[in-house]
């Protein structure tokens, strides 16, 4: 195959997650290995929670476009180890959370894993204020909590620290 | 990891407890859909479903992986009759209210909690990697189940005699929660899980500490009936729910949507 690792990242960067669109998986973490031999193309993912409805889809989409991008043998894997963390999030990548309306996981998973929904006030993405309380600890998806903004008075999701 | 046919064979039987035990409780959750006490909780329970049904996945793959026959997970879960499911007794019992259905969860999170501490350090890779991930979402499951625990037990006097009912009727369940056997010996020897004796005392102890400070006490007589879940003997329950999980994947094999 003529095609190189560094085009695949570049394809499968314009794949957004499902349920959080203004993501895509690469910068969520979930595509952990990409390699190629000369007759097919490995991909190894990883979910973000054990549960997550949005795995299926994502492995067809990554077969769909690299497809349309003219590689027609491609393996999609599934990893569970390392298990997946929040850590591996960017500083760019929460700030587009954020200004997508969800606040992100603030700290580690190493230092207050969870621990942080329950201890913390999470900062409000609208206002930034952190008069916030905590709703449920289980929201839309698996991987968001529910808060409520004392001050600016709107629900915000969050990304739970994991 | 190339293992011999004794103990593949093993390796096999226990990744179906395993995933069944996730498979049959992640359903018996799901059943909580549209009709929690509040909507907040309905999410919560949908969500811990999720959770298990896909580590039941991540087990089973894993199971047809090493029995090498061809299967899939949903094979494996669509495909067996009652008696070749390997699923502890206790997680098929139907939910009654929301104090059984918390109780019946507490007393499972926490036995989940000790034996996939006990698998993180499995000599098979595959197998300590799944459980990792699992005791990541583990640790929150107990967190909600034991809040709750605490909250109905200690609660008003209706909620505590809901929950103490349900410890007295699903207590007898939990005899069999670390029983060992052939499966369990063989996999020890090859360090594929680590020695079990002391789990069953450690799962007391923390349970009746719990039980405890939420008001509530071990029932006094204890009829210890639940054996053999493992080796696919099961109560009148399981039959019931398997006819409703599979009747769509039997009535139209290879569906698809």
């Amino acid at each position: 195959m003529t095609i190189t690792e560094e085009k695949i990242w570049n394809i499968l960067e314009t794949i957004c997650d499902p349920e959080i669109p203004v993501l895509n998986i690469v910068e969520m973490g979930i595509v952990r290995k990409i390699s190629i031999d000369d007759t097919v193309c490995r991909i190894i993912v990883t979910p973000t929670y054990s549960g997550c409805p949005a795995m299926k889809t994502i492995e067809d989409q990554i077969i769909e476009e690299l497809l349309l991008n003219g590689i027609d043998s491609v393996e999609v894997k599934k990893t569970y180890s390392p298990a997946w963390t929040t850590d591996w999030l960017s500083d760019e990548t929460k700030i587009k959370l954020r200004e997508y309306g969800i606040a992100p996981p603030e700290g580690t998973s190493e230092e207050d894993f969870f621990d942080s929904i329950l201890t913390k006030n999470i900062t409000c993405p609208y206002c930034k204020s952190t008069n916030t309380k905590l709703t449920s600890e289980f929201g839309s998806t698996s991987c968001k909590s529910l808060h409520y903004c004392e001050n600016c008075l709107q629900p915000f999701e969050h990304l739970k620290c994991i | 990891m190339n293992l011999d046919k004794k103990v593949k064979s093993a390796l096999f039987e226990f990744l179906l407890r395993m995933g069944d035990d996730r498979l049959i409780l992640g359903h018996r959750l799901s059943e909580w859909c549209g009709h929690a006490p509040i909507i907040e909780e309905d999410i919560a329970l949908g969500n811990i479903a999720l959770d298990l049904i896909g580590q039941a996945s991540a087990f089973l793959s894993l199971a047809a992986e090493v029995d090498s026959k061809g299967k899939t997970d949903d094979d494996l879960a669509y495909f067996r009759d009652e008696t070749q499911f390997k699923n502890l007794q206790l997680l098929e019992q139907p939910n009654v209210n929301f104090a059984g259905t918390i109780v019946r969860q507490y007393f499972f999170d926490v036995y989940a909690n000790l034996i996939l501490e006990n698998l993180t350090n499995s000599s098979f890779k595959d197998l300590a990697g799944i459980a990792e991930k699992c005791l990541k979402e583990n640790k929150y499951h107990i967190r909600h189940s034991k809040q709750w625990l605490l909250r109905l037990g200690d609660g008003t006097e209706l909620s505590n005699e809901k929950s103490q009912n349900a410890v007295d009727k699903l207590w007898r369940f939990t005899n069999e929660l670390f029983e060992k056997d052939d499966v369990d010996k063989i996999l020890i020897e090859e360090k594929i899980i680590q020695e079990t004796d002391l789990l069953k005392n450690l799962w007391d102890d923390r349970v009746l500490l719990t039980l405890g400070k939420a008001q509530l006490n071990k029932p006094i007589e204890t009829h210890d009936f639940s054996h053999g879940s493992r080796k696919g003997f099961h109560s009148e329950h399981l039959g019931h729910l398997l006819a409703e999980m599979q009747i769509l994947a039997r009535s139209y094999p290879n569906a698809k949507w």
